[in-house]
């Protein structure tokens, strides 16, 4: 099916419900967790070590996706996993966009003296390789989970920062900017009422972009073991022990990789699809 | 015998909407017709049919497109980018999107004589100096090392006007070439233009909505509203007084200083219900023919 | 002598030129207007005209102050407002207003037309705004259902009405208009000028017009202003003006023009 501009026709929304099903599933696996839980999370077994899904054979039927090889139920560990992930994704995103956004918007439409130290900020920051950046961050203020949403905020300011800055410049010249002025409007409520409302769309999209990145960052710091207490279940952690057992125990790698990967990739098309469903010009 | 020869081209959008109705047009060899219409009408889309450089949602869906006597429908891709890359040539509206910002001007004129017609490079480049002297630029030699940044609007329409004649094409195709100028350099472009044309015996199809424009380069003129051809005729019987009644309305609606009065009068509402319930009429009538 | 709405003495206005500019230090200074004098009367309707380059537009923006000249001074109504900040402008700006070239990029495009016109109302503190913005849309002729519209849903002609109700809502006592008829159709410039031309009878509006095209403004303006290069070259009562045109840059600007009639000499 094609459009008037001969481009393949979207189906409206459909990205919208996949991607939102999947973060609202999410959302009430991690409320939920410990009334759906079919285990405690960390309870060991030894005797019951990776056990297979229950479609492989030698399967325990209590134990629907296995056991890692302390014979910890994977499925209730992905469960508690998901309320980490979501609250580093929600709060770490959300400090990040508000502090990037915030001093973008600041750069961009106001310019001058403010613009030039941001945008210093900005070329400086960039030149360190985020990853070790979070590592040695990590390091030097403990682990924890304040510490994870504290470095990916610290690491990904920068994001925002740019894009914002770049596209409030470009609003900045439109001359419904200059038509706010003849109309007596201050410089901040212009930034607020001309400039924002057309950055905001970039913004939501970056916002759940970033709250992607922050479960990728987390699971990276889980990997190398710089995250949150290893007695949490983290998808992370569970990656990261996978690993080790990837050729005798599959699914304990590879559950909690799919997961990520879902559930990452849910917020970038969600992002996308608020964006278009938004905005009066696109729609 | 008529160079380029339209007839009956329907264009539509993916989704069927009609951007071009059934139109038919002749430009014959060292003629130059102008094609008037306001902006939606479709002027810019013949152009754009007959270089085959449609927008990816437009397709022809029927009629026939002739180049000196062979019909370009027929034809392979191959074939006919051949065919139009050596007879016909654009001037296009905006000279600044029109050349690469990050090429030298030099080589943007050359390729075409290098790539299409298998030139020499010294060649090529002894032909644009030659062609940017005849387009009265000053140090043909400096400009072809310049960037298009470095050069002024009205010198960059000069660039591309060189760079349309370079190959000796039989037809141009000039889709609105001075609308992004001002007045006094829209002057010395279409001067230039005409004087080029002259001198090649150059077809020239040039798109416009200016009627004043339309009568001091033009022979003959289509007027075309919502892809259709409303009226086809030569220059001094429309000036005397189009046939059409939307022709009549246009050039009433053209501004001429000498006559403050007469001129700048809007359409009325009545002239265009009466060319909207011509143009559905007109999709009546194709329907019935589809159907029989 | 009838009462000025603007004086203008020696006004001068300068730009980086960034293209220029060395490694290190300032860039130097393009003089873009040189020392402009002139007065506009209240009820003229002023052309000002010039080819790219000639700073046109530079003064228009000068005149409602979205620039601060380098030098000299710009009174409006005898209050010198050359270089008044942001927040004493704030209470004149309601009184003088413009409408702008390119009507999509001076909509903001995320809001709807009755929110476009409505913005300047609010902030001037105006009571019965739904009223204010229904009568603007009925002065520019548009259905008063289009306030719910957004501005890529409209026609060029259209938003440039939306443009001149949001000038005229504030009911201003000057209206810059700036090259607002270049972008339009012939049949849509036609309507537009002669909106603009019973707005102006209608409101005893003080209307400056921009334009690089001298015939687009014969029948509208009274007074016409020639800029070359930064300087007034011609600055004289319309009929005259085309009558006998003194600055040679003036005929040149009026030769330029090709009228719709093939018996005109003009190569």
């Amino acid at each position: 099916m094609l459009d008037a501009r001969g481009q393949i026709r979207r189906l409206p929304g459909v990205r919208l419900w996949l991607s939102g099903g999947w973060l609202a599933l999410l959302v009430l696996a991690a409320i939920f967790a410990p009334l759906i839980s079919p285990h405690d999370p960390l309870a060991q077994d030894l005797f019951a070590g990776r056990l297979p899904p229950v479609w492989e054979q030698g399967s325990d039927p209590a134990f629907l996706l296995g056991t890692d090889s302390l014979g910890r139920d994977v499925l209730s560990r992905m469960l508690y996993g998901a309320r980490l992930a979501l609250i580093v994704a929600l709060v770490a995103g959300t400090l990040t966009c508000l502090i990037g956004a915030t001093l973008g918007l600041i750069a961009g439409f106001f310019r001058g003296w403010a613009d030039l130290i941001i945008s210093r900020l900005i070329d400086i920051w960039m030149a360190f390789p985020p990853v070790l950046f979070a590592i040695l961050l990590i390091a030097v203020i403990g682990t924890g989970l304040t510490s994870v949403i504290v470095a990916i905020v610290v690491i990904d300011w920068t994001r925002f920062a740019r894009v914002v800055r770049a596209e409030a410049m470009s609003q900045g010249a439109m001359d419904y900017v200059a038509s706010a002025q003849v109309a007596g409007r201050g410089r901040l409520g212009t930034a607020m009422t001309e400039i924002l409302p057309n950055v905001l769309p970039t913004i939501v999209a970056l916002l759940t972009l970033e709250m992607g990145i922050a479960i990728i960052v987390e699971a990276i710091l889980s990997f190398v073991n710089l995250s949150i207490s290893t007695d949490q279940p983290t998808w992370g952690g569970m990656i990261a022990e996978g690993r080790a057992s990837i050729y005798q125990a599959w699914w304990v790698l590879v559950f909690p990789l799919f997961t990520l990967f879902l559930t990452v990739l849910s917020f970038s098309q969600f992002g996308e699809g608020l964006k278009e469903h938004f905005d009066p010009v696109l729609r | 015998m008529s160079f380029l020869s339209i007839r009956d081209l329907n264009v539509s959008l993916a989704n069927g909407a009609p951007l071009l109705r059934r139109v038919s047009l002749d430009v014959a060899a060292g003629e130059v017709r102008a094609l008037v219409g306001e902006s939606g009408a479709g002027k810019s889309m013949i152009g754009k049919a007959v270089l085959g450089i449609l927008p990816r949602a437009a397709k022809v869906t029927g009629g026939s497109i002739q180049l000196d006597g062979e019909d370009l429908e027929t034809l392979s891709p191959k074939a006919r980018r051949q065919r139009i890359g050596a007879r016909v040539a654009l001037i296009p509206q905006d000279p600044l999107t029109a050349l690469n910002p990050s090429r030298r001007v030099g080589p943007q004129i050359t390729d075409r004589l290098v790539d299409i017609l298998g030139w020499k490079r010294a060649e090529a480049e002894a032909r644009a100096l030659e062609l940017l002297e005849e387009v009265h630029i000053q140090a043909p030699d400096r400009v072809m090392k310049a960037y298009p940044h470095e050069l002024s609007g009205g010198m960059r329409q000069r660039i591309l006007i060189a760079s349309a004649f370079a190959a000796e094409p039989k037809l141009i195709i000039a889709d609105e070439p001075t609308t992004a100028l001002d007045v006094t350099v829209q002057k010395q472009i279409l001067k230039l233009i005409r004087e080029m044309q002259q001198r090649h015996g150059t077809a020239l199809l040039f798109v416009t909505h200016d009627l004043g424009v339309v009568s001091k380069i033009a022979q003959s003129l289509t007027v075309l509203y919502a892809g259709k051809v409303i009226e086809e005729t030569d220059i001094k019987a429309f000036f005397a007084g189009p046939s059409h009644a939307y022709s009549r309305a246009l050039l009433a609606a053209t501004p001429k200083y000498t006559d403050p009065d007469g001129s700048l009068t809007p359409v009325p509402d009545s002239v265009i219900q009466a060319v909207e319930a011509e143009i559905a009429a007109f999709d009546a009538g194709q329907m019935g023919t589809v159907r029989a | 002598m009838s009462e000025m709405i603007y004086q203008l003495k020696d006004l001068k206005v300068s730009f980086p030129d960034m293209s220029k500019k060395p490694l290190l230090g300032a860039a130097p200074r393009i003089d873009v207007l040189k020392g402009l004098t002139f007065d506009i009367p209240k009820g003229e309707v002023l052309g000002i005209v010039g080819g790219s380059g000639s700073g046109k537009s530079t003064l228009g923006r000068a005149l409602i102050r979205l620039i601060e000249p380098d030098d000299g001074a710009i009174l409006f109504e005898g209050t010198d407002i050359t270089h008044l900040g942001e927040d004493r402008l704030r209470p004149l700006r309601r009184r003088f207003q413009m409408i702008f070239q390119d009507p999509m990029s001076s909509l903001n495009p995320r809001r709807r037309v009755g929110g476009i016109i409505a913005g300047p109302l609010k902030l001037q503190g105006l009571d019965n705004v739904k009223g204010r913005v229904d009568e603007a849309l009925d002065m520019v002729g548009l259905p008063r259902s289009f306030a719910s519209r957004y501005p890529h849903e409209l026609s060029g002609g259209q938003r440039q009405r939306v443009g001149i109700a949001r000038a005229i809502a504030l009911k201003p006592d000057f209206i810059l208009a700036d090259e607002i008829v270049s972008g339009l159709d012939v049949s849509s410039q036609a309507q537009v000028l002669n909106l603009l031309e019973s707005l102006v009878q209608d409101l005893g509006l003080t209307l400056a017009f921009i334009s690089h095209d001298l015939s687009v403004i014969r029948r509208l303006c009274t007074r016409i202003l020639v800029l070359y290069q930064g300087e007034i070259v011609e600055n004289a009562e319309t009929p005259a003006l085309f009558a006998d045109p003194k600055a040679a840059y003036t005929r040149t600007l009026l030769d330029a023009i090709p009228l719709p009639d093939p018996a005109q000499a003009w190569f």
